[in-house]
């Protein structure tokens, strides 16, 4: 089966006085009908990586590939009414934030359907059922209320799973996640992923979960690209994470603090100059 | 050494209609030289019970005391010297246009110490900062950097006790790991009492002797650490909080 998504030797560069500086230098991967999640420490390039596939990095920021294609198409050639038409429809991306993502003098049905009716040209009455139902799949309670709202009425993971149901409206193909729950509390955090869990699998969609957060994505994803310093130094299959080779996940797996495993002091990373140099692990299949 | 009591604490924000009751009834001890976590998701009114201690907010009913000393609405100023507190983002508790020089330096002469100059030295050393980063701007430190100058600055005044307001969210989990290992050496290099608040179960369950789990304003339970490795909760929301630390499990799904 040919994948959804086929990137090879993705780069991100941006400009500076000290000369260019390479944020994501040569990640490879593909995405089928999976889970694929993306770890790794601030600055490893893990949302660049998110950002540059829909290709929303802003200039001078430069995004280079020998191969990025969706289905087939390759996205670095189109032009933006193209490009346009393929975010929001064909890939969508929740962010992080809830609070920074959604348009504060909006209503969020206007927000629902000003998507859905630019994508597809439906009729108001027609945008306003869809987001209705929508609203109801992402487990909201009252979605006629919560459609005449402003976010600043809406609580985080309210606003967050507004954010899931206004990007899946248009029954996108892929799903990039980039840290859809960091900003959440734990107990609201479960909830979330249920939801995103339960979407993907209904919808046979493919999702890229973008997180720094070893435990939650080795629990939720099929597998899980480790990234340093804009390389990809590790692929794993998700269940076996805690049998992960490459020094820099076990360092990271060995400074978490675990409930089940008591320890009088935590490990402390040590890091190697090595692994900034050693080529990038593909993650194609 | 000083040991924390609190008693009937209630903490509230506005007055009459508008009034929220935001720490309701809390009663815990937290004995001398000890470390006591509280976790609660947001709104829970964790912070708020540091805030209170500090006397941040003026708006409180009960009893509360640390050591011998009974806390009024008014405090003396060896109670600030006693109590110091450690703030959740490094990057905004720390003034912009001040070196780490100047932060410790005035903190050092508000507290009337003398010999100021090594007193920085030593306080850099113990935070496993070298005396290079004396003279830097905040910009030019790390976000675990910042966070030891942070702690340095609560070392200052040589504080009994140390209130934590999620010292370590805002940093990734192997700079987490550094600024454990050092609150942990502090703790028993200092003979520090810690009273902690976090959202994560792990680090308190790795810092704490006794964690109390708050909601809505309210504890909910006092648990040791041992129930806690031992997965013994006595309240449905803290089994609710132990199955969520453990990442994402599908057969979990809808317990919110």
């Amino acid at each position: 089966m040919s994948p959804l998504l086929d990137v090879e030797n993705l780069r991100v560069t941006f400009p500076t006085r000290q000369g260019e500086f390479e944020a994501v230098r040569g990640v490879s991967f593909t995405l089928g009908k999976e889970r694929l999640g993306i770890v790794g420490e601030s600055g490893s390039g893990k949302s660049l990586t998110g950002r540059a596939i829909l290709r929303l990095i802003r200039k001078p920021g430069r995004v280079e590939a020998d191969k990025m294609e969706l289905n087939g198409r390759d996205l670095l050639s189109m032009n933006k009414k193209q490009m346009q038409g393929v975010r929001g429809q064909e890939i969508s991306m929740v962010m992080q934030d809830p609070k920074f993502s959604l348009n504060p003098v909006m209503t969020i049905a206007n927000q629902i359907m000003e998507i859905y009716r630019f994508h597809t040209g439906a009729s108001k009455k027609s945008a306003y059922a869809k987001g209705i139902e929508m609203l109801e799949a992402v487990s909201i309670r009252d979605p006629e209320r919560v459609m005449k709202s402003y976010p600043h009425e809406m609580s985080g993971g309210m606003g967050q799973r507004i954010m899931i149901a206004m990007m899946l409206v248009t029954e996108p193909k892929i799903l990039i996640a980039d840290e859809p729950t960091s900003a959440l509390d734990v107990s609201v955090q479960t909830q979330v992923m249920s939801i995103i869990d339960r979407l993907v699998r209904d919808r046979g969609m493919g999702l890229i979960f973008i997180s720094h957060d070893l435990n939650l994505v080795s629990s939720f994803c099929d597998r899980v690209l480790i990234m340093y310093a804009g390389r990809v130094v590790e692929v794993l299959d998700a269940g076996k994470l805690h049998d992960a080779k490459h020094p820099y996940t076990r360092g990271l797996l060995g400074s978490l603090p675990r409930i089940d495993d008591p320890k009088t002091r935590l490990e402390v990373l040590q890091r190697d100059a090595k692994w900034r140099e050693a080529p990038s692990v593909s993650g194609r299949i | 050494m000083s040991n924390i009591h609190i008693e009937n604490l209630n903490v509230w924000f506005g007055e009459h209609e508008e009034r929220v009751d935001a720490v309701k009834g809390a009663t815990f001890d937290v004995p001398s030289g000890a470390s006591f976590g509280l976790v609660g998701e947001s709104g829970s009114g964790k912070s708020t019970i540091l805030r209170a201690m500090v006397g941040l907010v003026p708006t409180w009913s009960g009893n509360m005391s640390v050591g011998e000393l009974e806390l009024g609405k008014k405090r003396p100023k060896a109670f600030y010297k006693d109590v110091q507190m450690v703030f959740q983002d490094p990057y905004a508790s720390l003034h912009p246009r001040h070196s780490v020089d100047q932060m410790l330096g005035e903190t050092l002469s508000l507290h009337g110490f003398k010999d100021i100059d090594n007193r920085i030295m030593q306080l850099l050393d113990d935070v496993g900062l070298g005396p290079a980063f004396r003279f830097r701007y905040p910009h030019q430190l790390s976000g675990g950097q910042r966070q030891r100058v942070a702690i340095a600055r609560a070392l200052a005044p040589k504080p009994t006790v140390i209130l934590l307001d999620e010292p370590t969210s805002a940093l990734d989990v192997s700079v987490q790991a550094e600024v454990l290992n050092l609150l942990a050496d502090l703790r028993e290099e200092h003979k520090l009492t810690y009273l902690m608040v976090s959202h994560n179960l792990a680090v308190v369950a790795h810092m704490c002797d006794a964690t109390a789990v708050m909601k809505n304003g309210e504890i909910v339970e006092v648990m040791t650490v041992e129930d806690m490795r031992a997965m013994k909760p006595k309240h449905p929301y803290t089994k609710h909080l132990l199955d969520s630390s453990f990442g994402y499990r599908p057969d979990a799904e809808q317990s919110a």
